[in-house]
């Protein structure tokens, strides 16, 4: 698969491809790709095929970590909704629905301007950017992840054997992580799959835009963004980064899709 | 109308959190200025109401907003009101022209695709609309500057306002300068709609009203546009309306990269200058537009399934 292939080279790629990311070599600028540099090189001369293995490490730990933000944020906010009845139910629902109209991207750039600083000052500008970037993209992107667990909890708690379980004794939570999550974890993965996707092209969106990584951290966004200005005398420099994105992104959601169709047999789409 | 209230009162709650968890304030710099004695510092912190409870300061500022006191802001020294005045017809016109691009794609490709399912059509389309949704639209704008831009020479690269033309030919530039960033935002809502479109109509195709349609003899036109056509809307309209959000992220994107001067490009500059009474305004702006979208879907609702009344 494409998706094991990107994995295998972001992890092990700059381990063989010994070229340091930063190395600046002006009279090898913008050239186009070859044996030395099989990407080809950016405006300083820096190797983009390393810095390309350097920055899908990046990419693809932040769509995995947002990924899991918003799976843990919407499954328990969901697992809450579904368990108890009424006003808290109600509450929560309300506030799911609030996120879901609220624009993500306008406001993702509203707080990463507000806390970028600060935040950087507490634990140093890398990982206060990566920890940054993953709550933010993970905190708006949980709701479909809490209505697909109500949805679950609602129809699951009225099950006979849920009920048996309920008659020996067992306490909420117990039933709650013994037998109904474990239930309900298809659509969770199959949301979760296509959120790495969402939370991929968040980040790389965001770079894009001159607002994710500090520019001495390639990741496939912000290689695009530096990209953009040399498109007429360097194509390859774009190519290569957008391709990345694109090509991870698509086997992503192909793995999200085929889950689907294998987990739930009903929606044959 | 009234339903819409509510949510735009918990827009604007979050919007203030937001501002005001955040660390520092506009009279940080004041305080550590050396040239400015503390009394002042202190009171003109007290004159602008900055020690104030934080719900008094709420309440103060959505008085503000509601009497359209939107601030002024430092950078471009204007009101921001009219600056969002000046800014918003362009972004409008971007994304109103690419919904619309996008329907004429997405209707007759869907239902075509679900009315001959598993054919080569129905495979290709799917194929192409996988790939569709899966092209960011940073990805999809540059690509489309460095065909027709750059191989081509055919369309413009950088909107421009001020094309010194008059009567058909001003149309004409605007048309090409106005093609790819719609395209871009086109394709992508086109994609994932078509998809949509498909699989609703799957569904209601081998509902019984349909084959009691077809029994009595209706022209295979009349049944596919008045019965599965209108039923299979429904759900598709939801969906959309649902994708809104995300598609204002792809727009304030393709203003970027094509330099619109829309509201999009509006809150990426005033976020590079640190100027935060248009940011607050246009993240604003950009939730009115959100609901007032969902407002006229509740509306098509109503008109296609007369069922749904609003009272």
């Amino acid at each position: 698969m494409i998706l094991a292939t990107m994995l295998l080279a972001v992890a092990l790629g700059p381990l063989l491809w010994r070229v340091p990311i930063n190395d600046i070599d002006f009279s090898a600028h913008l050239e186009g790709p070859s044996w030395n540099h099989p990407f080809g090189t950016d405006d300083l001369g820096q190797d983009l095929l390393a810095r390309m293995l350097y920055g899908g490490r990046i990419s693809l730990a932040v769509g995995l970590a947002a990924m899991l933000v918003a799976i843990i944020v919407g499954t328990a906010i969901g697992a809450i909704a579904g368990m108890s009845r009424g006003s808290i139910d109600a509450a929560l629902m309300w506030l799911t629905d609030l996120f879901l109209s609220l624009p993500p991207l306008p406001l993702l750039l509203l707080v990463i301007y507000l806390f970028r600083e600060s935040l950087k000052q507490l634990v140093g500008p890398e990982l206060g950017t990566f920890i940054l970037i993953v709550a933010v993209i993970g905190g708006f992107r949980w709701m479909q992840v809490a209505r697909l667990v109500r949805a679950q909890f609602l129809s699951l708690r009225e099950k006979e054997f849920v009920e048996a379980a309920r008659a020996l004794g067992m306490s909420s939570l117990r039933l709650v992580v013994r037998h109904i999550l474990p239930n309900s974890l298809g659509p969770i993965i199959v949301a979760g799959t296509i959120d790495v996707a969402a939370a991929i092209i968040a980040e790389s969106t965001l770079s894009f835009l001159g607002l994710g990584f500090p520019p001495d951290i390639p990741t496939w966004g912000r290689i695009l963004f530096d990209a953009k200005d040399y498109l007429d005398i360097a194509p390859h420099w774009a190519l290569f980064a957008g391709g990345a994105i694109f090509l991870a992104v698509l086997s992503i959601n192909f793995i999200g899709d085929g889950l689907r169709d294998a987990l739930d047999p009903r929606t044959s789409a | 109308m009234l339903i819409a209230v509510p949510s735009l009162l918990g827009i604007s709650v979050v919007l203030f959190v937001i501002l005001a968890l955040a660390p520092g304030d506009p009279f940080g710099e004041l305080a550590s200025n050396p040239n400015v004695p503390p009394g002042v510092a202190a009171g003109l912190r007290t004159k602008f109401g900055l020690d104030d409870p934080v719900a008094l300061r709420y309440l103060r500022w959505l008085s503000a907003m509601l009497h359209g006191d939107w601030g002024f802001s430092f950078v471009s020294r204007m009101d921001v009101d009219t600056l969002i005045r000046q800014r918003l017809p362009a972004t409008l016109l971007v994304i109103g022209a690419s919904q619309i691009l996008a329907l004429f794609i997405a209707l007759p490709v869907g239902v075509y695709s679900a009315m001959r399912r598993y054919s080569i059509f129905d495979q290709i389309a799917n194929l192409l609309a996988f790939i569709g949704f899966s092209l960011p639209t940073f990805f999809t704008g540059l690509l489309l500057i460095l065909l027709f831009s750059i191989y081509l020479d055919w369309l413009p690269f950088v909107f421009r306002t001020d094309i010194a033309a008059t009567g058909w030919h001003w149309y004409w530039e605007q048309f090409k300068q106005a093609v790819m960033p719609v395209a871009v935002l086109a394709l992508l809502q086109a994609a994932s709609w078509t998809r949509y479109v498909r699989s609703s109509v799957l569904e209601v195709i081998r509902l019984d009203f349909v084959t009691t349609a077809r029994a009595k003899g209706l022209p295979e036109r009349t049944v596919v546009l008045k019965h599965i056509v209108r039923n299979a809307l429904i759900p598709v309209v939801t969906l959309v309306a649902l994708q809104m959000p995300a598609l204002f992220g792809g727009a304030i994107v393709t203003e970027q990269i094509f330099r619109i001067p829309g509201i999009g490009s509006l809150l990426i500059n005033s976020i590079l200058a640190n100027d935060t009474p248009v940011i607050m305004a246009v993240t604003f702006v950009f939730a009115c537009l959100v609901i007032l979208f969902n407002l006229i879907a509740d509306i098509l609702y109503g008109w296609l399934d007369p069922r749904i009344a609003y009272r």
